[in-house]
């Protein structure tokens, strides 16, 4: 908003820009041709802090998520909401979620704080009540507005809060893949691991495998219709969950992305969930 | 030809509308219609205690929302709200619940934000009652159980940072509680005349009420402390002789100054929850050792609670959470001005998070003082993407105390049923 904030966003950038050279650098080092030197634990963690660092500066964005939720009959309930997203120096993002559809829950918003090691702080702004409520983040596991996406898949997925270990190489479509399986320190994480497809030339995730406690495969994303933003940031178009167990499945949509807009803190305090329409 | 001069007008509508949307267009504006609309029925299976009352309340609601934005962020919010119950002329009323300004903008490390006309703000943190609540009136009328809030005209001032937030609330018109007419259940025997209501105040409704309030988050704390100074919103409620009747309850809104406090503390599965509140020059319950008039008593009150939620029960997406609360009002049972005096809240709410939202609360509201309990009942769930639906019902158990604030409504038990469209 200030031209003080757009100011303070170009070192940052560069800095990051810096850091994300010699990041890939040493990546490119250890990793290619076949990553000889390195412990598979210490590859699979190269690889998500890569994929981590390259996502670094995008400052913040905005965007459209539609959801179709369909059951095991085929029958079929829609979600649409709008999201915010706010990089943080040193910590998570904050990320803001407002509610279009069903009607019945228009402009109820969930404000995330996220944090890279202690737990997240989420607030949940009430329209009929006008009350904010700070709400509990233990729920993990729990289904996001009935859908097969948890709480834990929506979520940036903080490096520092996973165990990883490189599985192999392999192709994906056209594309080759490295394939790492990262389990998660939370204890109240519904699951026991997940098994993460990235392209190795742009780490693009295309695939994750969900696996709960009982190390049942409960859960398959798949990620499509990438596209570039700002000639640096690789968001993918839509996003389908399926449930195994209970044949149900989640298809996201992402739409009208926008980078750079004008965002900041204030808009993610509890003062401004109650602004928000 | 009428119905010829109906579409002409209709078009012209039409073309008023679409010259607006696009003259909001030009103006880079942005407006958004959205609202509720009920129909509602709700049933008293017991007889009357009070003549007068009927055994039903059926009716419906419509509360639109109107709201405009420029590209600048400053917006305006109108929204009206329209009961009509077919059982009490009474509670066929209407309200403006918003209308207001909203500007803001940043200031140094923080923010400002001011918002000019009628509206509604909500500070508490526990369940079943707030204490800290002060600004709004409690439309009574519309739910027996406080909730429902008039709108409150105001100047609204909010200077927040890293520090937490700042408000300031210049409220220059008082409004009125509503209450049930003769023909209304959930009422005391005696039917509150608001053509009667006095002030403590020369100026009347036209007194300047203000209030501050400072809150902040620290870690897991979330904190609020408020401080208001102005006319009652809980009018003391005095017999009278009446006009049509031979007496009825006189409202009368006291000066009083209030110190509030709200806290929660949020740990894992956990919430703490406190309300605690000092009141300054109010009365306590007329009776007849004061003359049904009666008498200043300073008085403390607070609320505590907890809630605790249990996730993926029994193997499903499902969750459990497990409220309870304990009301406590330093006038005791005989001199509080509400039920609340002593009184254990306990409510399990089953949440499936499945497709249509479903929930379903179970709660107690328990006298510690005297044997007395209302049982309540919610089922809330979405039929479609627009339709969804309410159940809810109080029973009233044992309540045979003549001093208990709810000895009037003894025979109140009620379900209700109720089919929202949200547009």
């Amino acid at each position: 908003m200030s031209s003080s904030g757009r100011d303070g966003k170009d070192p940052k950038r560069r800095s990051t820009l810096f850091r994300r050279l010699v990041a890939t650098l040493s990546l490119c080092l250890c990793l290619s041709p076949a990553i000889p030197a390195a412990t598979p634990e210490e590859a699979g963690l190269q690889i998500a802090r890569e994929a981590r660092d390259r996502d670094k500066g995008f400052g913040n964005f905005t965007a459209s998520q539609a959801m179709v939720l369909r059951n095991r009959q085929g029958k079929e309930s829609r979600r649409q909401l709008r999201v915010k997203v706010l990089e943080v120096a040193d910590d998570g993002n904050r990320t803001l979620f407002v509610f279009d559809q069903p009607r019945d829950v228009k402009g109820t918003a969930f404000l995330i704080h996220a944090h890279r090691e202690e737990a997240d702080d989420q607030w949940l702004y009430l329209p009929a009540l006008k009350r904010v409520k700070r709400i509990s983040s233990s729920n993990r596991s729990g289904s996001f507005m009935g859908s097969e996406f948890s709480y834990e898949d929506l979520g940036a997925q903080e490096v520092e809060k996973y165990s990883y270990r490189y599985l192999r190489d392999e192709p994906c479509g056209a594309l080759s893949c490295s394939v790492t399986e990262q389990a998660p320190a939370d204890k109240k994480s519904g699951y026991s691991r997940q098994v993460v497809w990235r392209d190795r030339d742009e780490l693009r995730t295309w695939k994750v495998e969900y696996y709960d406690r009982k190390d049942a495969h409960l859960k398959t994303l798949t990620l499509d219709k990438y596209e570039l933003y700002l000639d640096r940031f690789w968001r993918a178009g839509e996003m389908v969950m399926v449930n195994h167990l209970s044949g149900k499945s989640t298809v996201m949509q992402w739409s009208d992305y926008r980078f750079g807009a004008d965002l900041n803190e204030r808009d993610f305090t509890k003062t401004g969930l109650k602004r928000v329409r | 030809m009428a119905q010829g001069f109906g579409r002409l007008r209709g078009v012209s509508a039409g073309l008023a509308l679409s010259i607006l949307a696009a003259t909001a267009q030009a103006a880079d504006i942005e407006i958004e219609l959205s609202g509720r609309f009920g129909i509602e029925g709700r049933w008293y299976p017991d007889s009357a205690l009070h003549p007068g009352q009927r055994t039903h309340a059926s009716g419906f609601t419509a509360e639109p929302e109107f709201y405009a934005e420029d590209g600048e962020g400053r917006s305006v919010t109108i929204s009206p709200f329209l009961r009509y119950d077919a059982a009490d002329p009474r509670r066929t009323h209407a309200d403006l619940r918003e209308a207001f300004l909203l500007l803001y903008g940043e200031t140094g490390n923080g923010e400002w934000e001011l918002r000019l006309g009628i509206d509604h703000v909500s500070w508490g943190v526990t369940e079943l009652r707030s204490l800290v609540e002060i600004v709004n009136q409690t439309d009574l009328v519309e739910h027996p159980d406080e909730k429902a809030k008039l709108g409150q005209p105001m100047a609204h001032g909010t200077w927040s940072g890293d520090w937490g937030a700042a408000e300031l609330f210049l409220m220059p018109w008082h409004r009125q509680r509503t209450y049930p007419g003769r023909a209304g259940r959930l009422r005391s025997g005696l039917v509150v005349d608001r053509d009667k209501t006095t002030y403590d105040s020369a100026a009347g409704e036209r007194h300047l009420d203000w209030a501050l309030r400072y809150s902040g988050s620290f870690g897991a704390v979330d904190l609020g402390l408020s401080y208001f100074d102005g006319q009652s919103r809980e009018p003391l409620l005095r017999p009278v002789p009446g006009d049509a009747e031979a007496f009825v309850l006189q409202p009368h809104y006291e000066k009083i100054r209030q110190f509030g406090l709200d806290a929660q503390l949020t740990t894992g599965p956990w919430l703490l929850k406190l309300e605690v509140i000092r009141r300054l020059g109010a009365s306590n319950r007329p009776a007849p050792e004061n003359g049904l008039r009666g008498e200043e008593d300073d008085y403390g009150a607070w609320i505590l609670g907890g809630e605790h939620t249990l996730y993926s029960v029994f193997d499903t997406e499902a969750e459990i959470t497990l409220l309870a609360e304990w009301h406590w009002d330093g006038r005791g049972a005989e001199r509080a001005t509400n039920a609340f005096e002593n009184d254990l809240f306990l409510a399990a709410r089953l949440a499936l998070n499945d497709v249509e939202g479903t929930e379903f609360t179970l709660s107690v509201a328990e006298d510690l003082d005297h044997v007395g309990r209302v049982f309540g009942i919610e089922v809330k769930t979405r039929l479609n993407d627009n339709w969804s639906f309410e159940l809810e019902g109080a029973a009233f158990h044992g309540v045979d105390w003549p001093d208990d604030a709810l000895y009037g409504v003894r025979r109140d038990t009620y379900i209700g049923l109720n089919f929202v469209y949200n547009l």
